[in-house]
């Protein structure tokens, strides 16, 4: 496939290899770049790295093999900058939203960046703005549905106005409805984005270009309407045409 | 799938739940300290006291019967003070042979029981009271305030936090054992109670796995917002002068049961 050049990488993996320490090699060599503004898809078979490649951008994990966020190689010592750049959404926002309120959970980021108070506040009118969910800044997180759950989580990291949106299956477990509002939400957004889905018609109508992974390997890397056509690769990595 | 049950907040907009909660915490410690140094039958002041509980249920617009109706389910922890009974030397009540000894309860220790029963109930309504009336980030944000340590309070707002995402997995594992538990036509199901213990067995340790790695998963997510070791939270509260008033109002209450109670 085509490598899409662009002038400014945000985010640039060269040869990234990672084993567990039970010894199971999750990334083997994975190299790729976005460039600032890309939207972009990462799709594969469950186990294929997705979500370990996820946790290497920001260095929750670290493995052998360089990575550059924002032009800064990514090293122990700036962690909390590129932490600050790299908003990371899990899958489930049970393990997400860890603060009793709303309005705790979103604050979480600005406060640990050392923002002022009413910096912090503002920040997080604005991120509940962006995702829509305003009114329920006092609300108990346990008592919302799990489409406001995902919509709060991503607020959690837009607070930190992040350069890079990282999703992991944003749109697993959503009713139709909930989705939809997802994926209006998603498309609205202007930053930087990799998600990881199975939602391959989310894939289709939100992102130009799909990166497809499979036992720890980048597999392909293009449009996604080309990587859409060729049944040949999707059938090989377990994947379907919407 | 939702658990709620742990959920003891009234919504209202009474007095009460308008109230800074520091307030409120504070006049609920002092109420349950000043039950504990209430002498043995003063019966005057422990009906003040009741008063006091019985006015602040009024107040908080649930009823004035609210805390009452649910102060019951801690009276079997009274139980414990149940050795006071024999144990005091006093003039002889009753007695009665129980197991190989006999005991004889005297009336020293029939005062001190029933006196530590009434303090015990009164101030566990009090408590029902504040967890009714303020939402529990709220009272975690109090004690944020009156300098207990963050340690503590974080500790408490993940056990809030998480309790309810542990209750529906709870449920949801014994949803999947009741659907699993058929019986075959002719046969005798449910297998001997060891096996069933095993599968118990099975299920609290999948439920520690589980919770286990959802700590991991926590964590992690914690890390990529910028944690790094300390906690920081903000909770704006602004203290009303009428909220002080209702304060040292109630402070001043607590220090006539006080005098009342040892007259």
């Amino acid at each position: 496939m085509e490598n899409l050049e662009c002038e400014k990488d945000i985010v640039k993996v060269k040869d990234l290899h990672f084993s567990y320490p039970d010894a199971h090699v999750a990334l083997r060599g994975v190299s790729f770049h976005l460039c600032a503004g890309d939207k972009v898809a990462l799709v594969g078979p469950n186990g294929a790295g997705k979500s370990t490649l996820m946790l290497q951008l920001n260095g929750i994990l670290q493995g052998r093999g360089e990575i550059e966020i924002g032009g800064m190689r990514l090293t122990r010592d700036n962690l909390p900058l590129i932490r600050a750049m790299v908003g990371l959404v899990f899958q489930n926002p049970d393990d997400q939203l860890f603060s009793p309120t709303v309005f705790e959970d979103v604050a979480f980021g600005p406060l640990h960046m050392g923002l002022p108070e009413e910096e912090v506040i503002a920040r997080v009118a604005s991120a509940l703005e962006a995702v829509r969910m305003t009114s329920y800044r006092d609300r108990l997180s346990h008592h919302l549905s799990v489409g406001e759950k995902k919509r709060i989580a991503i607020a959690t990291v837009l607070s930190m106005n992040p350069s890079i949106l990282i999703l992991d299956e944003p749109s697993a477990g959503l009713d139709p409805r909930a989705r939809r509002t997802l994926i209006n939400l998603l498309r609205d957004l202007p930053i930087t984005m990799l998600i990881s889905t199975h939602d391959m018609r989310m894939v289709q109508e939100l992102f130009p270009r799909t990166i497809v992974m499979d036992n720890g390997q980048v597999v392909a890397d293009g449009m996604t309407k080309e990587i859409l056509d060729d049944e040949k690769l999707l059938n090989e990595h377990g994947l379907e045409k919407p | 799938m939702h658990s709620d049950a742990f959920d003891r907040y009234h919504h209202g907009h009474s007095l009460i739940h308008h109230l800074d909660p520091r307030i409120k915490v504070v006049v609920t410690i002092a109420f349950i300290i000043s039950n504990a140094f209430l002498p043995d039958g003063a019966w005057i002041a422990f009906a003040l006291a009741w008063a006091f509980v019985l006015f602040a249920n009024a107040l908080s617009g649930l009823g004035i019967g609210f805390t009452f109706r649910r102060s019951f389910i801690a009276l079997p922890f009274a139980l414990a003070a149940i050795t006071v009974l024999f144990s005091i030397p006093g003039e002889p009540v009753a007695s009665f042979r129980f197991m190989m000894g006999d005991l004889t309860i005297t009336d020293a220790g029939l005062l001190r029981f029933v006196s530590i029963v009434i303090r015990s109930w009164l101030s566990v309504q009090m408590a029902i009271l504040l967890v009714a009336a303020t939402e529990f980030p709220k009272i975690v944000h109090a004690l944020n305030h009156l300098r207990i340590p963050t340690i503590i309070t974080v500790i408490i707002s993940f056990l809030y936090r998480y309790l309810f995402v542990l209750a529906d997995e709870v449920l949801r594992l014994l949803r999947a054992r009741q659907a699993r538990s058929a019986a075959a036509a002719g046969k005798n199901p449910g297998g001997n109670v060891l096996w069933r213990a095993r599968i118990a067995g099975h299920m609290a340790g999948q439920l520690f796995l589980r919770s286990y790695e959802r700590s991991d998963r926590i964590y992690n997510a914690m890390l990529s917002r910028g944690y790094k070791g300390e906690l920081m939270t903000i909770h704006p509260h602004h203290f009303h002068t009428s909220d002080l008033w209702i304060g040292a109002l109630s402070i001043l209450g607590l220090i006539i049961m006080q005098i009342v109670g040892r007259l």
